[in-house]
């Protein structure tokens, strides 16, 4: 599934104000900083998430969107308006907390009308509200437990049920998952894109899951060290890192060190120690220097007995480097490969197992041809 | 569900532990001032009758048996001397533990919002006058609030009275003694539930729409109930028999039950009365404990 097909028939939306616009916020705890002149436009409807490391301040970005912290410097603009001195209890923005935070002296209804009885709606309307969201996260029946009296699951649900019910323009969720068990959590990001859709809603979720975030998101902000390091769709984001840190941090891949040796007809040549000419695409962001480095993602690596390199025919410059098999690990979907090369580098390649039979397998200390195309590598700085 | 298998042989041992100690220490000690309660008082040693002898035997122990009556019961029911002292300490104690936690709570309020480092020294500072003796720190009150005290002084070299005024011997002072004392009790408990909780629900109100006013009535006054309740208790029930404080700063106009209790004591010499109104007491105590005990087992059970 492409994230472009999905969201295809939004990019044409006519809001060419962005909802939320974050304009160079600084946030400083004593003499850390938090987040770093970060700027960042979500549109209305968006699915978006933040995902990085933890430390890297999108915990406390979102708490700034809340409005639990202050801000140092910089701007938070919601619909074109600045509310980074509005309080917390004004905003119309709302939050999923991580461990859910409901309140424990209070019943599933009373947790999910608490928000709507503090914007004194009448009382109708309010029981109204309340039975939608009871039916919209499949509650029905649980009203009158307390929150001790559920399961995680259900939990979860209340408060996202909370968090919806006041209508915010804009939806906070701070790790919403983190507490769930896998299959559950599987689920319950299913069951998220469908709420997400179903009522337009914008959602910003903060996760260090990146499976998480590709799965679910439009577009994921990665942050490192306060500053949001690429902001793309998860296709982009894997497929076309704008850093080598990106490149690592998502997805596994393998980097190697070299020089630009030639850059011929959208081609560069990078000379390698570890595994020698390697031929690659142009990159799309200018190299500094030419001290780069390739990577290549598992997948793209492919391997063959090494009698006659299939595709050689076809792809001019295919790269293809001769190693052992080092290491074998079957994962179900697929087998990953450890090759250590005769020029020393130890390249992953990942081989899907499309056959259920499977007499093709390689074998350790097997020798092997390792082959990927030019365009399936990158060149970064290193 | 039976939760007998839960806990092994050695474990469920230990539990008996502090039924041993009720039995000792608490149970056997009322009995015999529940026995002294039945008796009559004699001018002999030991000073009631009857005494259970256990060399006459059967016969003797069933004469002593028919000689217990409610004899004093009837007395602390006739007399309402002894009605207005209960009533008195009760009321002493309601009027002292609603001032205690009025000033308790802001304080334990405030210690726990501090930042965590500091917690440990704001508990300190609760807890230590218990490093000087109870007596002399009651004594230290009589020393402000005498007739040429600090307290006089203070407000003279201030102007704001034009002469000392009479604070000793007061229930105003009695008052101050009691709430000064027993404060920590009711800071405790408070601190320690407050302490507990979870900072997020406070954001979580904040976010669905609640001022800071709104979010202290619906969330943190309704979690700090257990404390409020433990603190009511752990200052009320001493209260209702203080001794020490009321026969030093008070004035001698009408005495709590503990002074009623020490009069009949030693100055009449009537144990068996002294015993009953022991008894009476310790009765009247175990009301406000059921029903905390009560609501506490209603709270539990709600939660299953």
């Amino acid at each position: 599934m492409t994230n472009e097909a999905r969201h295809g028939s939004e990019a044409a939306a006519p809001a060419d104000l962005p909802l939320l616009q974050v304009d160079a916020v600084v946030k400083r705890f004593g003499g850390f900083t938090a987040v770093n002149r970060l700027s960042l436009d979500i549109k209305a409807g968006e699915f978006f998430a933040l995902l990085g490391p933890s430390g890297c301040g999108k915990t406390t970005l979102l708490r700034m969107l809340a409005g639990f912290e202050t801000l140092d410097s910089g701007g938070i603009l919601l619909d074109g308006r600045d509310i980074s001195n509005v309080p917390p209890h004004r905003r119309p923005v709302n939050m999923m907390f991580q461990n859910y935070a409901l309140f424990p002296h209070l019943s599933v209804r009373d947790n999910i009308a608490f928000g709507l009885r503090r914007a004194s709606l009448p009382r109708a309307e309010i029981d109204a509200r309340v039975a939608e969201m009871v039916a919209l996260v499949s509650l029905e029946g649980m009203e009158k437990r307390k929150p001790e009296q559920l399961s995680g699951g259900q939990r979860q649900r209340v408060a996202l049920a909370r968090a919806l019910a006041r209508r915010p323009r804009l939806l906070l969720l701070d790790e919403p998952l983190a507490a769930l068990d896998k299959k559950l959590r599987e689920n319950t990001q299913a069951e998220l894109m469908r709420l997400q859709r179903q009522l337009g809603m914008t959602f910003i979720i903060v996760t260090h899951d990146q499976e998480e975030a590709m799965m679910m998101a439009d577009r994921i902000g990665v942050m490192n060290a306060g500053r949001l390091q690429q902001v793309a769709t998860p296709r982009q984001l894997y497929e076309a890192p704008n850093s080598r840190w990106i490149a690592e941090f998502v997805g596994g891949i393998n980097i190697i060190d070299g020089e630009v040796e030639s850059r011929v007809a959208g081609r560069v040549t990078v000379a390698t120690q570890a595994a020698g000419q390697v031929t690659a695409a142009v990159p799309l962001q200018a190299l500094t220097t030419d001290q780069v480095c390739v990577a290549i993602r598992p997948e793209k690596v492919r391997l063959s007995r090494g009698e006659a390199t299939p595709d050689a025919g076809h792809a001019d410059g295919i790269n293809r480097m001769e190693g052992v098999i080092a290491g074998i690990s079957y994962l179900g979907g697929q087998t990953r490969y450890q090759i250590r090369l005769d020029r020393g580098a130890l390249l992953h390649a990942s081989v899907a197992n499309t056959v259920r039979l499977e007499t093709n397998a390689y074998d350790t200390a097997q020798r092997v041809v390792a082959y990927f195309a030019p365009d399936d590598c990158m060149v970064l700085d290193r | 569900m039976s939760g007998r298998r839960l806990f092994s042989v050695p474990a469920r041992r230990a539990a008996l532990a502090p039924f041993l100690w009720m039995l000792l220490f608490f149970l056997l000690p009322f009995g015999f001032v529940l026995k002294i309660s039945l008796s009559h008082a004699v001018i002999a040693q030991p000073p009631y009758l009857p005494v259970f002898d256990p060399a006459g035997g059967v016969a003797a122990f069933k004469a002593a048996i028919a000689a217990l009556s409610l004899d004093n019961f009837r007395l602390l029911a006739s007399d309402h001397f002894y009605a207005l002292s209960y009533l008195r300490s009760v009321v002493v104690a309601l009027v002292s533990t609603s001032i205690l936690l009025a000033v308790g709570y802001p304080i334990a309020y405030g210690m726990s919002r501090l930042p965590a480092r500091s917690q440990p020294v704001a508990m300190i500072l609760v807890i230590v006058p218990f490093w000087t003796s109870f007596l002399i720190r009651v004594y230290a009150w009589i020393n402000i609030l005498q007739h040429d005290g600090i307290l006089n002084k203070v407000l003279v070299a201030l102007h704001l009275v034009s002469a000392p005024l009479v604070w000793l011997s007061t229930d105003a002072a009695m008052y101050v003694g009691i709430v000064y004392s027993y404060l920590p009790f009711m800071i405790l408990p408070l601190y320690a539930t407050l302490a507990k909780i979870d900072p997020a629900l406070l954001e979580a109100s904040a976010d669905l729409g609640g001022s800071r006013l709104t979010t202290f009535w619906l969330v943190t006054a309704p979690l700090s109930l257990p404390g409020i309740g433990a603190g009511a208790l752990l200052c009320f029930i001493p209260i209702v028999g203080e001794f020490v404080i009321p026969d030093l700063l008070a004035g001698s106009a009408s005495p709590m039950i503990g002074q009623t209790l020490w009069l009949e004591f030693f100055t009449n010499r009537d144990w068996p009365v002294a015993s009953a109104l022991a008894v009476v007491l310790l009765v009247l105590l175990l009301a406000p404990l059921l029903v905390y005990e009560r609501v506490q087992r209603r709270r539990l059970e709600g939660a299953q």
